[in-house]
């Protein structure tokens, strides 16, 4: 399946950048027919993958770089790659549980809610050189799969 | 995002406004645990009405003042939660510990 249409693009690891880059995915994402409540949860699956570099990639540090890559793909799926070169995960699975945190003051909710909006999540980590978290929406209308 | 702490009485409404993600949540919660300290609460309003986003981090503020005032045995009521704010409460299942009401003036009138 083709790519329909993709962005790419690298920022530093700060809190203000978070906004930035779910309001541009959000964006980027309204080109696929797709309805407002689609985007606002694309907007908060981009928002947990982006903190998470920052706050445990990073570890909070300010000078770090974080690449996003969206595709839109032909079969009206969008497509989101996330990366830092942060300090990894030592244990995916482990990660991946609900309400597991590494830090005692977070609930532990962002991959429940990256799952939860996504039909797809694959994590690549390997600790000391970083994460990347992919995540694959459908878009596919019925009426498309008909025709 | 814009804050106001409103004491009444024992009650201390919490009005925010705008996106509440890791950019604000450090400090509102400073300001709320700060209040919290300085006034005897015994019951807490959030009230989300003008919130137009939350993930896990504005998230983990509420929950952890929910947490605070069961401790001293206070409540919590959440008020106002946009469709799309209200999806994300009942995910995290704080919907199940905290009322969640229209507006403020529901409260009030129990
Ligand atoms: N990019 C990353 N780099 C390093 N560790 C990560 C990364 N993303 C997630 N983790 C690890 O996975 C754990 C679970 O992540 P998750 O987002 O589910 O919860 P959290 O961030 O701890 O809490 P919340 O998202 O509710 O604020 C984190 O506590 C952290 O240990
Ligand atoms: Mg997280």
């Amino acid at each position: 399946m083709g790519i329909k249409n993709f962005v790419h693009f690298e920022f530093q690891s700060l809190p203000e950048n978070v906004s930035f880059a779910r309001a541009c995915v959000g964006a980027f994402a309204s080109q696929l027919d797709c309805t407002l409540d689609d985007i606002e949860e694309i907007k908060l699956v981009v928002s947990e993958a982006v903190s998470n570099s920052i706050i445990h990639g990073y570890d909070n540090k300010p000078n770090q770089k974080i690449e996003l890559t969206v595709t839109i793909h032909e079969d009206h799926s969008l497509e989101m790659i996330i990366k830092d070169y942060g300090k990894g995960i030592e244990d995916v699975e482990k990660a991946m549980e609900a309400t597991y945190s590494s830090d005692p003051s977070r609930m532990g909710l962002g991959f429940t809610f990256m799952k939860s909006f996504t039909d797809e999540m694959d994590i690549l980590s390997k600790p000391g050189d970083g994460t990347s978290v992919r995540l694959k929406r459908s878009f596919l209308k019925e009426h498309d799969a008909l025709s | 995002m814009d804050i106001e702490l409103k004491m009444i009485r024992n009650t201390l409404i919490i009005r925010l406004k705008g996106e509440f993600d890791m950019l604000q949540a450090e400090k509102i919660r400073r300001q709320i645990d700060d209040k919290l300290q300085e006034e005897q609460v015994h019951n807490l309003i959030f009230n989300l009405e003008k919130v137009s986003f939350v993930d896990s981090s504005g998230l983990g503020v509420i929950i952890g003042r929910y947490k605070k005032m069961k401790e001293k045995d206070g409540s919590m009521y959440i008020v106002g939660a946009q469709p799309v704010v209200e999806k994300i409460l009942s995910l995290s299942g704080i919907n199940k510990l905290v009322p969640l009401f229209k507006n403020e003036q529901q409260i009030t009138k129990i």
